[in-house]
This record gives C-alpha cells, sequence and structure tokens, in this order.
C-alpha cells in the first residue's frame, strides 16, 4: 500500500489508511482470497445435522432472540448439495455415522464441518458400544463446541470463529475436482 | 382378573403371586394361547410393554416379560415366559405392537421370535454380530467393521470399544448426593494403562 509522491501530505496520510476515492477512483486493490473469502465467511449457509438435543440448542440460535443471521447464517439447507457447513449437532451412533458421511461428502467443496456439543466432539456421556467416540474419526472437523448442550450463545461463537479461519484460508481460488486441483482464473 | 380359570385350564401356568399386579409365569408352548384367551375372555386388549430379560442363575437363560393392560377393567397382568433354547412364540399376531417390540429383544438379548413377520434386528445394523444388552457383552463395545464398507475405506475407522477410564460411571454418596459422578476405579485412565 502506497501511494503518489506528487500528492500532498494530508492524503498520503489517509490513503494509508484506507480507500480514498479521490486517488483510486473506483477501483479497490485487494487479494482475490481476501475477497473469496470475505464472501463465504459472511455467507455461511450450514446443513443442519441435528441428531439429538443440541439440535434443540441449533434451533433456538435461529430464532429471532439469538439471530444467527446477523452473521449471514440463517440459510439453513436440508440438502447437501446447497450447504457449505455441516453443524453436527447431537450424538452420533455407528449406524448413523455412515449418513453423516455421505452427506459430508455430497457437500460441494469449499466446506467446513463444525462439532456442536460433547457428544460431537468426543462421543460425550455415551461411552458406549453404539456411539461414535466422536465424530471427528470420520469427517474433517474445523471447529468444536463444548457443552452439553451447548447454549446458542456458544453455537454463534463457535460460528463466529469459523468466520475467522474462513478469513485467513489462503488459495480458496483452488479446488480439488476428482482428485486435480484446479485452479479458477479470474478474467476482467 | 379370573385366576383360576388361567391356572386351571393352562396346567403349565404358575402364579408367581406378583405385589404389584398379577403375576404368571407361562410355558412357551402355551403362550400364544394364554395371551389369546387373556385377550378374548378377559378384556386383556392392550399390549402394553414386552421386553426380554436375562437371568443369571436360572436353568433358562433368557425369558420374555409381557404386560397386558385392560382398558375396560383398568387392570394389569403380567407373564413371564423362559426361551427355551432362545426361542418365544411371537405375539404380535395377536398384538401387532408386539413387533418392534419383540425385534428389540431379539437385537439385544438374541431371542428368537418364530412366527415372526418381520425378524430383523432394530436398533443396531444388520450386519452386527453381537446382542449388545447380554451380560457378557462389555458396555465398551467389541471392534467390529463399521456398517458401511465404503465409509470404513475413506475414514480407516472401526466400530471401537469406548475408552471406559475405569468407568461405568457412577455417583457416589447416595441418593441426592452433590458429588461429580466419577470411575469406581480411578487408578487406570487413557494415558495410565489399567494394572
Amino acid at each position: 500500500m502506497g501511494c503518489s509522491p506528487n500528492l500532498p501530505k494530508t492524503t498520503m496520510v489517509k490513503s494509508d489508511f484506507g480507500y480514498n476515492s479521490k486517488i483510486e477512483g473506483e477501483v479497490i486493490v485487494t487479494r482475490a482470497d481476501a475477497v473469496v473469502n470475505w464472501v463465504r465467511s459472511n455467507s455461511v449457509w450450514p446443513m443442519p445435522m441435528g441428531l439429538a438435543c443440541c439440535a434443540i440448542e441449533l434451533m433456538a440460535a435461529g430464532g429471532s432472540r439469538f439471530d444467527i443471521s446477523r452473521f449471514g447464517m440463517e440459510v439453513m439447507r436440508f440438502s447437501p448439495r446447497q450447504a457449505d457447513c455441516m453443524i453436527v449437532a447431537g450424538t452420533v451412533t455407528y449406524k448413523m455415522a455412515e449418513v453423516v458421511r455421505r452427506i459430508y461428502d455430497q457437500m460441494a467443496e469449499p466446506k467446513w464441518v463444525v462439532a456442536m456439543g460433547a457428544c460431537a466432539s468426543t462421543g460425550g456421556m455415551y461411552r458406549s458400544y453404539a456411539t461414535l467416540q466422536g465424530v471427528d474419526n470420520i469427517v474433517p472437523v474445523d471447529i468444536y463446541i463444548s457443552g452439553c448442550p451447548p447454549r446458542p450463545e456458544a453455537l454463534l461463537d463457535g460460528m463466529m470463529l469459523l468466520q475467522e479461519k474462513i478469513r485467513q484460508e489462503g488459495g480458496s481460488l483452488r479446488r480439488t475436482f476428482r482428485g486435480r486441483t484446479v485452479e479458477t482464473k479470474i478474467v476482467s | 382378573m379370573d385366576a383360576a380359570a388361567l391356572t386351571s385350564r393352562f396346567p403349565a401356568t404358575q402364579d408367581l403371586a406378583g405385589k404389584d399386579m398379577p403375576t404368571y409365569r407361562v410355558a412357551g408352548t402355551d403362550l400364544l394361547a394364554v395371551v389369546s384367551a387373556l385377550r378374548g375372555e378377559q378384556g386383556f386388549d392392550l399390549l402394553a410393554d414386552l421386553c426380554g430379560l436375562e437371568l443369571q442363575g436360572r436353568p433358562v437363560r433368557f425369558g420374555v416379560v409381557i404386560h397386558l393392560l385392560s382398558t375396560t377393567h383398568k387392570e394389569y397382568v403380567r407373564l413371564h415366559v423362559d426361551a427355551v433354547n432362545d426361542r418365544v412364540p411371537s405375539v404380535s399376531s395377536l398384538h401387532p405392537g408386539a413387533n418392534w417390540h419383540e425385534r428389540e429383544a431379539f437385537d439385544m438379548f438374541g431371542i428368537t421370535f418364530t412366527g415372526h413377520p418381520d425378524p430383523r434386528r432394530i436398533l443396531m445394523w444388520e450386519a452386527y454380530p453381537y446382542h449388545p444388552l447380554r451380560k457378557d457383552f462389555p458396555l465398551a463395545g467389541i471392534e467390529v467393521p463399521l456398517p458401511a464398507a465404503d465409509v470404513a475405506e475413506v475414514t480407516g475407522q472401526t466400530v471401537e470399544p469406548a475408552p471406559m477410564m475405569g468407568g461405568p460411571f457412577v455417583s457416589h454418596g447416595g441418593h441426592f448426593s452433590e458429588g461429580e459422578p466419577s470411575a469406581l476405579d480411578q487408578s487406570w485412565n487413557e494415558q495410565k494403562p489399567k494394572a
């Protein structure tokens, strides 16, 4: 970030801190990653994988009191094709693990997973033959949220952490498609 | 409830003198006739519950308990059936509501219900090799492959015994204790092997 040495000093100071319409006209210079990540992080469409009581708190987070739409996440999509963040809210049994993994596979890249609550994170209090001991055994998890169940505020905090993580991702124009790495070209 | 009529008509039926409701031990061969008679003649028209149980120290290992309710006389009756050779006749022809209860008893204990219209597991997946509520099955489970072969291949995951950390967790200090539930044997955990 710099500016032309011919300009008066006051303008130089101003332009160091941000967008100056007098210099830059209607052009903003930035990194493609930053723009893409900005868009992605503010329109996370969750796939509500509600399996137990955590789903009740997830529903509360969608209601007007906690209002997850403040973060652009109110568009709960029950189709994995239209979602990009799976919120695993509840106890994952071994019988259900297959379904969770299949739905994760059906989601389009880029995709993220939030393990909401003790059961999704570690199996929680269900130390038994029937319960998967943490959903990270079958899908990669980005954010773990503690609580049994977590309050909606905790979920929102976790989702804001996920936004922060998305904003710091690199190579956001790169993706893998059928085993090949594909670079998206921006054509102006 | 006409107890005398039941025991005289079915000599193998034994009155167990239940404290809370009339309780009978019924022979498996008589079960359908007994349930049918109770439903048709004594008004026990609702099957309230059917569950399997394992009784240690008895000659027959497994049994089934059936609770019947009379919606006209407002009373219950309880029937015990021993699962000789792990087999009990299905009562789902008389009470269709027994269907899923019998599937659960089969799933959890391995009791076969002869004449059941749909004898599949109901809670665990079809290929699961054990019956988890049996006394000799550990609560943590036994390692087996995941139900879906493709998911198992991608994730490299199996059904693993759950870490028990000396558990199961119990509360100490009796009823209304404010203490945290904890394992009875705390001498070992995931990091420290059991001595």
